[in-house]
């Protein structure tokens, strides 16, 4: 019954992988938006603003929260996948 | 003391056995499995021993199961397997399960063979009913072209017309399979010179062959001709070309009925061969309920025979006497089992004698699932030699530390003490579910080490602050970045400074390193020096410790000599220069800093510790202090002097080490022959209680005894320099760890975070997923187990013993200062470990 379309070990790997990208994405996203200088070497700061301190800190403020943002997006992708897997890994334990 | 710290105690017994109660007592020692029993008889092969018959009558029962199991399996029945162990049965039922074997192999054989016959008979008549099918169309059109009488064939034409009519032609139908067709219609034409005529049509579905069970296709021919020697031929031809031939009336009203006639023997065969298919189901599955028990008992009686093969025959008591390696703390054990044994087949009892023996007796560690994993690891090495201190024990610590320091990041630790877990807490399901994948088997036996190693690796990663090469911020940094606006928008970069109090609280980061290094451009540099100097004195700590287990070793087995001609000196070679070292590297941490006090701990003044030690082995001469400079060359006061007074005793360590002991041994072995003389020269003293082989054993030759200590002290003091260096492996590869997970997360994680734009959450979803799966196959599965081979190595190293003096070689690290591992292990008879390598056979069959 239902729409198998993973075997059982890919339902698997996938359910683990975003099981650690959910608990990963979302610290990280916490993170970011807390500002966290360990990861200011991720951030993504265009050419143009590194010459007036003022356009700078606007830049960096704008990346940390944009990827912070882009860290709970993939969390909640990850959120579906992990639903997906544990339906198709349900329908394999069933057949 | 635990038998983990040393193995057991072993006592070399002889069993008398009564014949009638051999066999009970042999298989309850099998259940107990403590006994390893000794071939008596080694010369005699196998053909010649007593118990042959009943070894070869298992085989022919365990051939039996084996086929009743291939059946089994060919119907996909599964196999019930309880987890019951049965006992092995008494040899009276060993009868019984003979004659239940041959019934059901001669039912299944039977059965088989009727189905066999079934199938060709079916065969047979879905081959008539096609024919009857097919020819009907051929018969059809023939008397369809007949009709017209206008339109007659060639032959008639050429017949007078008296003898017009129907011709006599006569034919032949049968079936071939379809690759021969074109060679056999070749063949007819050739043979017959085109006097026959050859119709065929396809049978569309395959037919089953009965004899292989393979599926052929096939085709209906049939051939027309004229008179007798014609059809000889065409029946030679049909006989050569394998092709079966059918009787086929030629009246179409006959054809009708016997078409009705196969149909209605085919239905009838239909229903007897789906009975017999289930009468050969129903007896499947009945074995198959049994088919694991009766297994393990066939394998277990067979176990017992072999055993009582190696036995020797009393003739005159009519008993078995059997020789055996039994653990002393289980003979009252094993002396209970031999009674329940003795008690089952009502017999005289068993007794069991110890015997005194010079052999060398089997090392025998008692392991449980925990510290089997890190016993193996040893026994890879070499078995301890018998009653040898075991590294085991300290191995369960020494080794996933060791590891932990390559290993240090608290994710990567995290992931694998996860993986490690999850074996554990499904231990059971999932040592039941047996399979022959290598890779997984070794996985499986190391769960506990794996998971140990984790647990260790995420407290490295604590103390190195590193997850997944980021830093966590727990306590608070000590470092603070106070600098103006004005600086900050001109420099690219800065130097804190730890003198200022604004920059630096004064106090280091409470626990493991601080976070701020982690973001540092020097981050490199720091670590180097700091995992460098950890890894030299973990390294001095663990040799140390090496050495130290030695002189247990050498109290245990009274080896007074030893401990002062070579324990002591190793020691004190090992202090007075590798310890000094480490205590250098303490003493430079403590003193030296940013703030202090001016003299030799003057800020800035900190020397390097290498080219100290360097300056001291090459014995530099004294230094004086550089006029205009404010740094001291020494790091104390009585520094030069205390080095070169630690240097000559190093020194002095050497030849104490080469020639102590062989003096003193020739020095006895001189004393002993002037005492021998004085005897009277009968060569045989009694010293004190001391069994009779002390003698032999020390007369040993000077020669040999001189080349053994100048290698092995060679072997030390060289070692101990190349030891030391081969523990900076620590600091290379745990540096390497930590350069590789950072730069996968820049080359990998960096591209999904950095791209812009809210599109940015898609692309770093695939992008997490492929650092995720880097991460575990470069990071935590590669250099895991990099690490944990260089683990291994400074557990042991290779070893290599020359044949010709009996000198073990370059035996290193760790073991090689206490660990000879010149044993052999104890392998008792057990009906367990038995069964265990029978399944793991019958598995590796079922996945072939």
């Amino acid at each position: 019954m239902g729409m198998k379309f993973c075997g059982p070990k890919y339902s698997l790997c996938c359910g683990l992988t975003s099981a650690w990208g959910i608990i990963q994405l979302i610290l990280m996203g916490v993170f970011f938006k807390i500002r966290s200088p360990a990861l200011i070497e991720d951030l993504h700061i265009p050419e143009e603003a590194h010459h007036n301190q003022t356009t700078y800190l606007e830049a960096m403020n704008d990346s940390y929260d944009l990827i912070g943002t882009n860290c709970f997006i993939a969390a909640a992708l990850y959120a579906g996948t992990l639903v997906v897997c544990s339906w198709q890994f349900w329908l394999n334990l069933k057949s | 003391m635990g038998s983990l710290f040393r193995s057991e105690e072993m006592a070399l017994c002889q069993l008398f056995l009564q014949s009638e109660s051999a066999y009970t007592c042999v298989s309850e020692l099998g259940e107990l499995g403590l006994v390893q029993f000794r071939d008596l008889n080694p010369d005699v092969n196998a053909f010649q021993r007593k118990f042959v018959n009943e070894v070869r009558r298992c085989d022919e029962m365990e051939r039996k199961l084996r086929y009743l199991e291939r059946e089994i399996r060919k119907d996909g029945i599964p196999v019930q397997d309880t987890g019951e162990n049965p006992e092995a049965p008494m040899p009276r039922e060993m009868i019984d399960l003979e004659a239940t074997f041959e019934k059901l192999e001669n039912e299944l054989k039977e059965v088989n063979s009727n189905a066999e016959a079934l199938k060709r008979n079916y065969l047979e008549l879905t081959e008539l009913r096609h024919i009857l099918k097919k020819t009907q169309g051929f018969f059809d059109e023939r008397e369809g072209s007949m009709e017209p009488g206008g339109q007659t064939s060639l032959t008639q034409n050429l017949l007078p017309e008296d003898t017009k009519g129907p011709i006599q032609l006569g034919f032949v139908a049968g079936v071939i399979l379809r690759e021969r067709i074109p060679a056999f219609e070749r063949m007819l034409w050739r043979a017959c010179r085109g006097n026959v005529f050859l119709r065929q049509s396809e049978i569309e579905d395959p037919l089953e062959d009965p004899a292989t069970g393979e599926q052929v296709l096939k085709s209906v021919f049939i051939i027309f001709f004229q008179g007798d020697q014609l059809k000889m031929r065409v029946k030679k031809i049909c006989e050569g070309f394998r092709a079966t031939m059918y009787p086929c009336p030629e009246a179409p009203a006959d054809r009708r009925e016997m078409a009705m006639g196969v149909k209605t023997r085919l239905d009838d065969l239909n229903t007897v061969l789906s009975q017999t298919q289930d009468h050969r189901h129903r007896v499947l599955v009945s074995a198959s309920r049994n088919i694991r028990i009766w297994m393990m008992k066939v394998w277990k009686i067979k176990a017992i025979y072999h055993t009582l093969n190696m036995f020797n025959l009393d003739v005159i008591q009519n008993g078995l006497i059997a020789e055996c390696w039994i653990p002393v703390a289980d003979l009252e054990t094993v002396q209970l089992a031999l009674r329940r044994g003795t008690e089952k087949s009502g017999s005289l009892p068993a007794i069991l004698n110890r015997l005194t023996t010079i052999e060398a007796p089997p090392t025998f560690h008692r392991t449980n699932k925990f510290t089997k994993a890190f016993q193996n690891l040893i026994d890879a090495y070499g078995v301890a030699t018998y009653r040898e201190i075991n590294p085991a024990p300290y191995t369960i610590i020494t080794f996933p530390f060791l590891f932990a320091i390559m290993f240090g990041d608290f994710g990567h630790g995290v992931v694998m003490a996860l993986f490690g877990a999850w074996m554990v807490w499904k231990e059971k399901p999932l040592s039941a579910k047996k399979t022959d994948n290598e890779i997984w088997n070794i996985f499986f036996g190391g769960r506990y080490i794996i998971l140990l190693m984790g647990l260790f690796s995420m407290y490295t990663g604590l103390i190195y602050n590193d997850i997944f090469s980021k830093a966590l911020n727990i306590f608070g940094s000590s470092w603070h970045v106070s600098l103006s606006d004005e600086e900050l928008s001109h420099e690219k970069e800065f130097m804190l400074d730890p003198t200022n109090d604004k920059q630096y609280e004064g106090a280091p980061y409470p626990f493991g390193l601080d976070p701020m290094w982690q973001i540092s451009t020097n981050k490199i540099n720091f670590f180097n020096s700091y995992k460098m100097k950890i890894s030299i004195t973990f390294g001095i700590i663990h040799m140390l410790f090496g050495v130290a287990l030695s002189l247990w070793n050498n109290r245990f087995f009274q080896k007074t000599l030893n401990i002062y001609c070579e324990f002591i000196p190793q020691v004190l070679f090992m202090c007075c220069l590798f310890v000094y070292l480490v205590m250098l590297v303490f003493h430079k941490w403590v003193w030296y800093g940013g703030v202090g006090s001016s003299g030799e701990t003057a800020p800035g003044c900190a020397p390097s510790i290498l080219i100290t030690f360097i300056n001291m082995v090459l014995m530099k001469g004294y230094e004086e202090k550089k006029p205009g400079s404010v740094c001291e060359p020494y790091m104390y006061a009585g520094q030069f002097g205390l080095q070169r007074f630690l240097l000559v005793v190093a020194l002095l360590c050497v030849p104490w080490m080469l020639i102590a002991k062989p003096y003193l041994m020739h020095r006895n072995q001189k004393r002993r022959q002037m005492m021998v003389q004085a005897n009277g020269g009968e060569g045989v003293i009694e010293e004190g209680g001391v069994t009779a082989e002390a003698p032999a054993a020390e007369q040993e030759d000077m020669g040999e005894v001189m080349i053994h200590q100048g290698i092995h002290t060679i072997e030390y003091v060289l070692g101990s320099v190349s030891h030391t260096a081969s523990y900076l492996r620590l600091w290379a590869l745990s540096l390497a760890h930590a350069q590789l997970s950072e730069v996968l997360w820049g080359m990998v994680l960096r591209i999904g975070l950095s791209s812009g734009g809210h599109s940015g959450g898609i692309i770093l979803y695939f992008i997490f997923a492929a650092w995720a799966s880097l991460t575990i196959a470069i990071l935590v599965l590669m250099e895991g187990l990099s690490a944990f081979l260089h683990t291994l190595r400074l557990h042991w190293e290779r070893k290599e013993v020359s044949k010709e003096s009996r000198i073990v070689g370059t035996r290193v690290e760790f073991q090689s200062k206490f660990y000879y591992g010149m044993g052999y292990a104890f392998i008792p008879f057990a009906f367990e470990t038995i069964l265990e390598q029978a399944e793991e056979n019958v598995v590796a069959e079922q996945c072939k």
